[in-house]
């Protein structure tokens, strides 16, 4: 895949582009010309814009009886309804409408703002060409019945599966810790996962204290439904974006005093967005904090099995089992989009040590199962751990070439990143480049990204970032070709010193 | 649940998940003692679960022609996008598929536009879906009685939404009125809840009866009146025994010119008529564009998975196929229905006439020691425990007249019904043996 540089249109003020080089060079030509071009912004008009509320919703707002309007969504649905204008989905929906295609659509947007990751497909593919032959409605007498995938099936998940996921986590981290079937609650992505033990542990009003920058999903897989708020606890770019125990307590505490019950803290490890890991010490840490306070730690860590770098992951689950912590306070969430690049079908899980958590998710995950046949299929591919060891350690390599790869391409372009192990992104400092340095002046360079260098990343202020001018990238969707190898222009920008 | 230790939620810990009535103790029995014809010939047979198992050797030999489909669902070449498509807009092909079959079901009488379909998994989620999108907390939900059990827990649980029961009763075959309506809504207003919605289920569970159209518009007229929502919820629609008996909601909306159609959704799920609930394939079809939308952005919480839509499209798309399969599974399940009624009629039992759906509404009232809710669980737990079959009381449907029991047939071989039917032909005969030794 080749990528596209608006170089010519911005230098000649036209909408024409030119083939160019390949990403971080097409950010660098495009954010050196935007800090020097001294034409008046015109980001005003391309900036997302509110959707207008339709008159009916708002005469409900001022009449809520009778009226002759059509019939009304209530204040939920209502505000669902409107259009979002956070930047994450924002582009997102840019980009999905106008995707780049080398050949088919060479002028669409470029998405870096997707954790997916399409490095390792091929690896899958392969295995169920050469392995799912028969279809899988045979029965334990080889006869063909659709029975047992047609008909009702627990909610939570069928135990083969939870046997065969909880064999799988246990080999994403390593044979660190083994994780028992039985405390696992199957659901159709971790977001349902992740609501649904929300739903549990805590009532409308009650908050998370959530550290931030945070996975900016939250804020709608969260807080929507349930009514919980989220506190965000900001980390420092000084300490790499560390979880602070002090920052913690005192979110805490002034939440206390706001009258605001917090009832857990949610982390995420490997972190989203940053990519770095919790270590062992801050691990001991946060449970200490949680037992202290008697509330529930929550663990998000899809990216488990997708780390690199020299430090090694290190999971909740792990340090419970070596010391004395009251696990019922401990979850997990987890899910196979992200370790196993299936997205599409749809496997959340909720890893608890609390029976009752367990309980109630098992039943709420009615609203969330899992399709029959998918599970039976995913069964077929979990169980072969060879295949599984082999793909973890390969996926594992390819991200960690292309996490470097892209690292250092960015840095050729003056552009650092915080050090992380993990995850499809790395967590580029672009603050250089802001004109303002505040959110405003963020946003105005994640729109310029995104409706003139057709690139879609980020921005720091959608995680809750306090820090402006961070953005995540994800490289996980890009070929090696995409990363740039210097050319002589290249080289020649490069000596001049961004401003 | 009592709170032991770190803290829950409300949610978590309260009963509202209904799952201590009786509906669901039945099945419990069921799954600790489960009749097998071989091997547990005294086990409990299930007669509780509205499952469709008549017409699975109609999917089986689709799959043996079609074995790519039932298979990892995704030739090679396409296996990528499939597995990295979470799109909550649904796979086009599958919207559309799904719009063909419902349009087949209506027998071509109303048109569907795949761009007003809504994927979850399951109709359960739908649902819910609409009741968070409808209606606040502490807001009201009117819906006829008896109705499906599992709405009490899928429709309140999370969402905090009250349901305000319509009550219908046998004087008119359980049809409902416009009296029992306004009653309900008064009803309402004086405990100072708002109604939001109607939701109606066509046909008719537990009664399997369809709902006619003289009724079907004096309903919509009256939710217009109220200016509240009409959830239709015809997950029975293909199981209606013969299919000019079926009238849906999208019908009558289509003969008005499409008025009132922004406050009607109708629900959906290839659970019941293809028999596929393993599958989670649900829908919410809806007019009404702000509510399209809000129940996509929602379905994030309940995608149907990317493989099974694949699979089912195909399916589903399959002309021949499905004429043939909605045709047979009709015929069945009425040749099932009248030989439940009869076998029944045997036993000196009354079903309430029905016309479709995988289940009969029967009447016990006879033997009954009181005529009180607490009179029909007692009869209840008796034919549990001593017929060991498994059937749903009235009361959990929130039926007012004591005495009456849904009974499904469709999950079961047809000598498994036979061995039921005669059980219960025993139990009754006893039963009244025993009446008569008493009152003597």
């Amino acid at each position: 895949m080749r990528v596209i540089v608006p170089l010519q249109a911005v230098v000649q003020g036209r909408g024409g582009i030119v083939l160019g080089s390949l990403i971080p060079c097409a950010l660098f030509y495009f954010l050196q010309l935007y800090i020097r071009r001294d034409r008046p912004s015109s980001s005003a008009s391309s900036l997302p814009e509110l959707a207008p509320i339709p008159r009916s919703l708002s005469r409900s707002l001022l009449s809520p009886r009778g009226s002759s309007g059509p019939a009304r969504l209530s204040s939920r649905g209502a505000s669902v309804a409107r259009d979002d204008d956070n930047p994450y989905y924002v582009g997102l929906k840019r980009c999905a409408e106008d995707p780049y295609h080398q050949s088919s659509n060479p002028h669409g947007f470029i998405e870096l703002g997707l954790a997916e990751n399409w490095l390792s497909l091929d690896m899958i593919r392969d295995w169920l060409i050469s392995n799912v032959k028969e279809p899988l409605l045979l029965d334990e007498e080889g006869e063909l019945s659709i029975h047992g995938l047609a008909t009702y099936q627990p909610y939570d998940g069928l135990m083969d599966l939870k046997m065969a996921v909880a064999e799988f986590i246990g080999q994403v981290m390593q044979g660190s810790v083994s994780f028992h079937p039985s405390q696992i609650v199957l659901t159709a992505g971790a977001s349902p996962a992740v609501e649904i033990l929300s739903f549990c542990l805590a009532d409308p009003g009650n908050a998370f204290l959530v550290p931030s920058p945070y996975y900016p999903g939250w804020d709608r897989d969260i807080k929507w439904r349930t009514g919980i708020e989220l506190i965000p606890v900001p980390c420092r770019s000084t300490d790499n974006f560390s979880i602070s125990i002090a920052a913690l307590e005192l979110a805490y505490n002034q939440a206390k005093k706001r009258g605001v019950k917090v009832c857990a803290v949610l982390v995420s490890n490997p972190s989203n967005p940053v990519g770095n890991l919790i270590d062992r010490e801050t691990l001991y840490d946060l449970l200490d904090f949680v037992m202290e306070k008697n509330i529930h730690l929550i663990s998000d860590e899809v990216f488990a099995g997708s780390t690199y770098g020299n430090d090694r992951f290190v999971s909740v689950a792990e340090v419970l089992d070596s010391e004395n912590f009251d696990r019922r306070r401990v979850h997990i969430i987890y899910g196979l989009s992200k370790d196993l690049c299936v997205p599409g079908f749809r496997v959340g899980v909720i890893y608890s040590y609390n029976e009752n958590v367990l309980a109630a998710a098992s039943k709420l995950a009615r609203f969330s199962s899992i399709s029959t046949p998918t599970q039976c299929l995913l069964i077929s591919i979990l169980s072969n751990t060879k295949f599984i060891t082999e793909y973890l350690k390969v996926n594992k390599e390819r991200l960690c070439d292309m996490h470097a790869l892209f690292v250092d391409g960015l840095k050729q372009l003056g552009i650092k990143c915080a050090s992380s192990s993990g995850g499809f992104y790395c967590w580029a400092d672009m603050s250089m480049f802001i004109q303002s340095y505040n959110e405003k002046g963020e946003l105005k360079l994640w729109d310029k990204l995104l409706n003139e260098a057709k690139i879609n990343v980020t921005p720091g202020s959608s995680c809750h970032c306090i820090e402006p001018g961070w953005f995540r990238c994800c490289f996980t969707t890009l070929t090696k070709q995409d990363i740039p190898i210097p050319t002589p222009f290249s080289r020649t920008i490069r000596s001049r010193p961004p401003l | 649940m009592a709170k032991k230790g770190v803290p829950l939620s409300e949610m978590a810990t309260s009963d509202t998940h209904g799952e201590d009535s009786a509906y669901f103790a039945g099945w419990k029995a069921y799954d600790e003692d489960p009749y097998d014809a071989a091997s547990n010939p005294s086990g409990v047979i299930q007669m509780g679960l509205a499952e469709n198992q008549v017409s699975f050797d109609l999917l089986e030999d689709y799959l043996e022609q079609h074995p790519q489909e039932f298979g990892w669902g995704c030739g090679t070449s396409s296996f990528r996008e499939n597995a990295l498509f979470q799109d909550y807009h649904g796979l086009k092909s599958f919207r559309r598929a799904v719009a063909l079959f419902m349009e087949q079901i209506r027998g071509g009488r109303t048109q569907f536009d795949p761009e007003q379909i809504v994927l979850t998994a399951g109709a359960t989620a739908a649902n819910e879906l609409l009741s968070f999108i409808l209606a606040d907390p502490g807001d009201g939900l009117l819906i006829p009685t008896p109705y499906y059990p599992g709405f009490d827990r899928d429709l309140r649980w999370r969402t905090g939404v009250n349901i305000v029961p319509v009550h219908c009763n046998s004087s008119n075959g359980f049809r409902i009125t416009l009296r029992a309506l306004e009653d309900a809504c008064a009803g309402a207003e004086t405990m100072k809840v708002r109604v939001k919605a109607l939701l109606l289920t066509n046909p008719s569970n537990p009664l399997g009866t369809a709902i006619t159209r003289p009724v079907l518009e004096e309903i919509l007229d009256f939710v217009a009146r109220k200016d509240i929502h009409l959830i239709s919820d015809e997950i029975y629609s293909g199981s209606v025994f013969s299919s000019d008996e079926f009238v849906s909601m999208a019908e009558v909306v289509e003969a008005r010119g499409h008025e009132e159609r922004d406050r009607v959704h109708i629900v959906y799920s290839l659970s019941k008529d293809l028999g596929l609930p393993g599958y989670r394939a649900g829908t919410i079809y809806s007019y009404n564009n702000e509510v399209v939308t809000t129940a996509r952005r929602m379905s994030s919480f309940t995608l149907v998975s990317s493989q099974t839509q694949k699979m089912l499209a195909s399916m589903l798309s399959d002309k021949e196929f499905t004429e043939n399969y909605l045709r047979t599974n009709r015929e069945r399940l009425k040749k099932r229905y009248e030989f439940v009624v009869e076998g029944l009629s045997n036993a000196g039992i009354r079903c309430l006439q029905g016309n479709a759906g995988l289940f009969c509404w029967m009447n016990l009232g006879e033997l009954l020691e009181e005529p009180t809710v607490e009179g029909e669980l007692s009869l209840w737990n008796l034919i549990l425990h001593e017929a060991k079959l498994n059937i749903s009381p009235g009361s959990s449907c929130h039926c007012l007249e004591a005495g009456w029991f849904r009974v499904c047939f469709a999950n079961m071989s047809q000598q498994t019904l036979e061995v039921a039917l005669m059980r219960m032909k025993d139990f009754t005969e006893k039963m009244k043996a025993k009446q008569m030794i008493s009152s003597m």
